[in-house]
């Protein structure tokens, strides 16, 4: 089973997203390669080595420096072509998304996207994902080859495994439609911190913070946590915080690795704003609060004296 | 200036989702309702369309016969006109089947550009944008939070998990809007009431010149194999701050690797 | 410490909603005959309506581009309906009279039995139906989607449904209704406009009928500027249901009296509740509470909640699943309380927004379809060559018809039934006995209703009882606006008219009345969550107003 990963990199760094799913790809079996596209990578395809791929296809090509989908499908195309590859793996990003998406029409291929797993049942292999906002999980698996898919961003860890990589060169040739879309500013920073939806770490604030200004409390935790700051919708109403950070219903739904609730009951129009938060850490006076009923660690007690102790245990242990 | 736009109808966000453990897929039989992303790109098209001052904005659709009513919505907002691709054999299609039905439509209509909202909450239409692209052989811009289009290009302001890029792509192009583009205008009472008499058309797959076979679950790539429970929360575990609660949610981080 | 609402009028005044034409004449919208509400009262006067343009093309040329137009300020027909309801077909055998049969419709079959009960804590003892709540011959069905279905059959019809219209004002102009203005969306918070900013317009149409359902904002508006307020002062009561998928099928429609409403007279807790099955695998339990209630911790949600406790009713509901949550008040007026007049020049009212319920058998939904019918019949009359129904009186043809209708005789059967009950469950249980054995003809006279509002308001301690939500049998509030399809955006203005500062007499009923909760008691102020209300129309009867908020927001209703 030839499993080909793409590894998405940025400013000289193989992304720990495609990293992670690489090394998923090591654990299912032995014919795994790394792909590197982009300007300039060649010694990026040597990090893949220490990450798990034995082998790595690199293709440097200028039509390949800016991150943009199109003439990344050509050269996938032609690798899988050439290569005979059967499963393409993908960590989604903006950018992997569209890649795979455009590679599944090029070859006609089956993409299956939000799997946070991959097994081999019965011989064949089978992609577990969560649907209808995380309340029912789905085996999902393909009727074409190649098979492709995207991973849920921050679903493996990388394991750093030492090992090299016998790195192999690619030519590809390039539509004409494929690079017509131009590069014109690249990769600007946004003024302000991590937007909510993006980030792996979310602490949010609710009622029980008593008060606006108590959401320093919530900003401090977050910054040592180098997350974002979220509301509820109460808070907002109250006008304590912007509208821009409420979860909820009718506001954003986030799915962050770590979602620290400070002083939320946990009603379900928040509910179903963050209930796919990978870790729920809850902190309430009230013990029969509902939020305790999804959280992973339920913390009954004051806020205010807790989260600033929280802060300052987090802060000595990063510097530690 | 014609724009194309890709709408679908998912089910009302208002009614409990569920799937079909028959079919195992979404039950699409309730209330349905424009996805409300799609609006966003039909606003944007009908921004482009004023601005030039003169274009058409068709929308193009795939769905039940049904699906027709919540078009109409858009139709009420101000598009012209709206195309439907609707047939039993399309049931169960998938990326790969879907973007070569709307592939087909699209080429039949020859629009300038193409213009996507950024995803269905049905979980069935994320990243169609990039596949029918490719179909059209098409330049593609996604995930634009900001969109200009002058002298026969367009401008994307895409956002990324790195920030924000600026893209440049020549029309014919396609183009996927995020939902920081817009706030959607509500119909006004004269356009609800002039909706209904704006063209509908209803395309089968022969229309499309495609094959029953190039369609739904035959035409598709990927399966649904089986429907379950999310696993359990793993241990949940609750504990009483005695002066020591800090320390151990620490504890937790670390043994969780979220440190 | 005691309190009446009534002392603490909220900021609201009819003539706010009263306005001649702003639009330019060329902006205007012009239809032929405009319906306010897509209920049942609207849609059987757009199918009536649809029926008679077929019979005659004049008809049709007089009405125009747009004959019948159907405003409704839900995201469509039935988002914002809710009932028991165990529906007299009457009404509608006469709307569908050779055209379609009662078997057409979507109803969840024929009532096979039924029992009443009266309740104690924790058992229950049959008694005999009263005669007025027989149901034999009566449909269950869920009015939501057999208002879906009467919305299919007015568009067929050839009526325009106008969904996601709020009717905010009355157009008048030298004593005479043109028409309505929508409201305006797209507004924020502090009622600025926002990017996606859309007036309302102007609707004119020659006659306009008001099917607005219980606290009707344009039919108030309309009675208190024509002077049509009725001998008594209308009264409502607040019903709070919940639809279950359930394992056993319930074969028969059942009403409870007595627990967990408390008899004596102090406490004026008038109601009981309905469970009715729906199919093999559904039912709908409700709870019905007059709203002249005296006890400051009273809430119908939470008495519903306790009610599923009664083992009667639990086994019932035994391995089942709610699927769905409403509130919604109903006028308990009855005869005395209807307006004098239903007409003024340009104008009918019809259905719950006049009061049409005939209290003791818990039915208003056949009047309405019947009111409905007989409003389209007499604005096609109004509109007669040589004629026009803004003259004073033209329309008067629909108030005969009304009194010479089943409508009539019935709620003049039953008139004094409810007031009775204000005198405490076990003497007005003997006193109603009393009229249903006469027929209405003793005790002679009409009894006075007092308003809901001017019952002193007193804190006495019931919300100790209320059992702790537990996510599947017993439900808090929040879970259960979410469950209503209730996303109406956060930043929309206030829609609730209600004085900020009251006593915490006060404050604390709201906070437990409002079955939405939306308003919360704290430090002698009351806080507002507006986007939470489902528009039942509490707060109008307890000291508020409930005005209509942007057109699509509160509930989306499907199995109510």
């Amino acid at each position: 089973m030839t499993v080909a990963v793409f590894l998405e990199h940025h400013e000289g760094e193989l992304q720990k997203g495609s990293l992670g799913v690489l090394g998923k790809a090591a654990s299912l079996g032995d014919d795994v390669a790394g792909i590197v596209l982009g300007s300039g990578v060649k010694e990026l395809a040597a990090q893949a080595g220490r990450f798990g791929a034995p082998k790595v296809f690199v293709a440097d090509a200028p039509e390949l420096e800016a991150p943009l989908p199109q003439p990344r499908v050509d050269a996938i195309a032609q690798l899988v072509g050439e290569k005979s590859i059967e499963t393409v793996l993908f960590a989604a990003s903006v950018l992997a998304s569209d890649v795979a998406a455009g590679l599944a029409a090029r070859l006609d291929a089956g993409l299956n996207w939000d799997l946070v797993d991959l097994v081999e049942q019965d011989g064949q292999l089978v992609g577990k994902r969560p649907a209808l906002e995380d309340t029912v999980y789905v085996d999902v698996g393909w009727t074409t080859e190649p098979r492709l898919a995207l991973f849920r961003p921050g679903t493996f860890d990388p394991s750093e495994s030492g090992g090299e990589a016998e790195v192999e060169e690619l030519s590809p040739t390039f539509e004409d439609f494929s690079t017509q879309a131009t590069m014109i500013e690249q990769a600007h920073e946004e003024s302000e911190g991590p937007s909510i939806e993006d980030a792996d770490v979310i602490v949010a604030g609710g009622r029980g913070l008593g008060g606006p200004e108590n959401f320093s409390l919530v900003e401090e935790l977050a910054k040592a946590l180098g997350g974002a700051v979220a509301a509820t919708r109460a808070v907002v109403d109250a006008g304590w915080y912007p509208y821009a950070t409420q979860v909820g219903q009718t506001g954003k739904t986030v799915s962050p690795k770590l979602y620290v609730a400070c002083g939320i009951s946990g009603a379900i129009q928040h509910k179903v704003g963050m209930q796919g938060s990978g870790t729920v850490i809850a902190i309430n006076k009230d013990p029969n609060a509902p939020i305790f009923e999804f959280s992973d660690l339920g913390v009954v007690g004051d806020l205010h004296e807790i989260v600033p102790k929280l802060t300052e245990l987090v802060q000595q242990r990063k510097s530690g | 200036m014609k724009i194309a736009v890709c709408v679908k109808e998912v089910p009302d966000a208002g009614v409990n989702k569920r799937i079909d453990p028959n079919t195992k897929r979404l039950d699409r039989s309730g209330e349905g309702a424009l996805n409300h992303f799609d609006t966003q790109a039909v606003e944007e098209a009908l921004k482009i369309k004023e601005a030039g001052g003169e274009g058409e904005v068709v929308l193009v659709s795939m769905g039940p016969a049904g699906a027709l009513d919540s078009l109409r919505k858009a139709l009420a907002m101000g598009a012209d006109r709206a195309v439907l691709i609707t047939d039993e054999a399309a049931a169960g299609s998938d990326l790969v089947a879907t973007s070569r039905a709307l592939a087909a439509a699209l080429e039949r209509e020859e629009a300038d550009l193409v213009i996507f909202g950024q995803q269905g909450n049905d979980s069935d239409g994320a990243v169609l944008w990039a596949a029918v692209a490719d179909r059209l052989r098409r330049p593609v811009i996604s995930q634009v939070a900001e969109l200009t289009v002058a002298d026969g290009k367009l401008r994307g302001k895409r956002q990324t998990e790195f920030g924000y890029d600026v893209i440049e792509a020549p029309l014919p192009a396609v183009v996927a809007v995020s939902d920081a583009i817009n706030e959607p205008r509500y119909p006004s009472l004269k356009g609800i009431m002039g909706a209904k008499s704006k063209p509908q058309e209803s395309l089968s797959a022969s229309d499309l010149g495609l094959d029953a076979g190039a369609l739904g679950e035959q035409g598709s790539g990927t399966t649904v194999l089986a429907l379950g429970d999310p696993p359990p929360r793993g241990d949940a575990r609750k504990i009483e701050d005695d002066g020591n609660a800090a320390g151990q949610i620490v504890d937790f981080l670390a043994e969780k690797k979220l440190l | 410490m005691t309190a009446k609402p009534v002392d603490y009028p909220p900021p609201f005044s009819p003539v706010e909603f009263v306005t001649p034409p702003t639009d330019p004449p060329e902006e205007r919208i012009e239809v032929g005959i405009l319906i306010v509400g897509a209920g049942p009262a609207g849609l059987a006067c757009a199918i009536r309506l649809g029926q008679l343009v077929e019979e005659s093309p004049e008809l049709a040329e007089r009405l125009g581009d747009v004959p019948v137009a159907v405003l409704e300020k839900g995201k469509q027909p039935g988002s914002h309906i809710l009932s028991g309801a165990v529906v007299n077909p009457r009404g509608l055998r006469r709307l569908f009279e050779g055209r379609k049969r009662i078997q057409d419709l979507p109803f969840y079959g024929e009532v096979e039995a039924e029992g009443v009960y009266f309740l104690r804590h924790n058992s229950s003892m049959r008694i005999p139906t009263p005669p007025t709540m027989k149901n034999h011959g009566n449909y269950i069905a869920s009015l939501s989607q057999l208002i879906r279905w009467l919305g299919e059959q007015a568009e067929e019809a050839g009526a325009t449904i106008l969904p996601e219209t709020a009717a905010e004002k009355l157009l008048v102009d030298h004593g005479r209704v043109l028409g309505v203005r929508t409201g305006d969306k797209g507004r924020g918070r502090n009622g600025e406009q926002l990017a996606n900013f859309e007036p309302g317009s102007d609707i004119l149409a020659r006659v306009t009928v008001l099917c607005e359902g219980t606290q009707g904002h344009l039919t108030g508006v309309a009675i208190d500027e024509f002077g049509l307020e009725g001998e008594s002062p209308q009264v409502w009561a607040l019903g709070v249901k919940e639809v279950w998928k359930v394992e056993k099928p319930l074969r028969r429609v059942v009403h409870t009296m007595g627990w967990p409403l408390r008899a004596g007279a102090k406490y004026r807790e008038f109601g009981g509740s309905f469970i009715y099955p729906m199919g093999d695998d559904m039912l709908t339990i409700g709870m019905v509470v007059g709203l002249d209630y005296r006890d400051a911790e009273l809430s119908v949600h939470d008495l519903l909640q306790e009610l599923k406790t009664n083992p009667f009713v639990r086994k019932m509901l035994e391995g089942g699943e709610r699927v769905g949550w409403g509130a919604k008040t109903i006028p308990e007026g009855g005869f005395v309380a209807l307006p004098k007049r239903l007409h003024a020049p340009g104008l009918l009212l019809c259905g719950d927004g006049a009061g049409m319920v005939n209290v003791p058998a818990l039915k208003g939904i056949h009047y309405a379809v019947e009111s409905g019918r007989l409003a389209a019949e007499a604005a096609v009359d109004a509109l007669r060559p040589g004629r026009t129904p803004s003259t004073p009186g033209a329309l008067a043809a629909y108030d005969e018809a009304v009194r010479g209708s089943f409508i009539w005789s019935d709620l003049q059967e039953v008139r004094n039934m409810r007031q009775a009950f204000g005198r405490g469950f076990y003497f007005g249980g003997a006193l109603a006995g009393a009229m249903t054995a006469t027929k209405g003809k003793f005790p002679p006279g009409d009894m006075s209703t007092e308003r809901d509002a001017e019952q002193e308001i007193v804190r006495m301690g019931r919300s100790r009882k209320y059992p702790a939500p537990d996510g599947k049998l017993i439900f808090d509030k929040l879970s259960s606006v979410y469950l209503s399809g209730n996303r109406t955006r956060d930043d929309a203005p206030n829609h609730l008219r209600v004085q900020a500062r009251v006593p915490e007499e006060i404050a604390v009923m709201w906070e437990r009345m409002c079955p939405a909760q939306v308003y919360e008691a704290a430090d002698g102020m009351v806080e507002i969550t507006p986007s939470n209300c489902v528009q039942c129309g509490a707060i109008t009867a307890k000291g508020g107003r409930l005005t209509p908020p942007e057109g699509g927001s509160g509930p989306e209703y499907t199995l109510t």
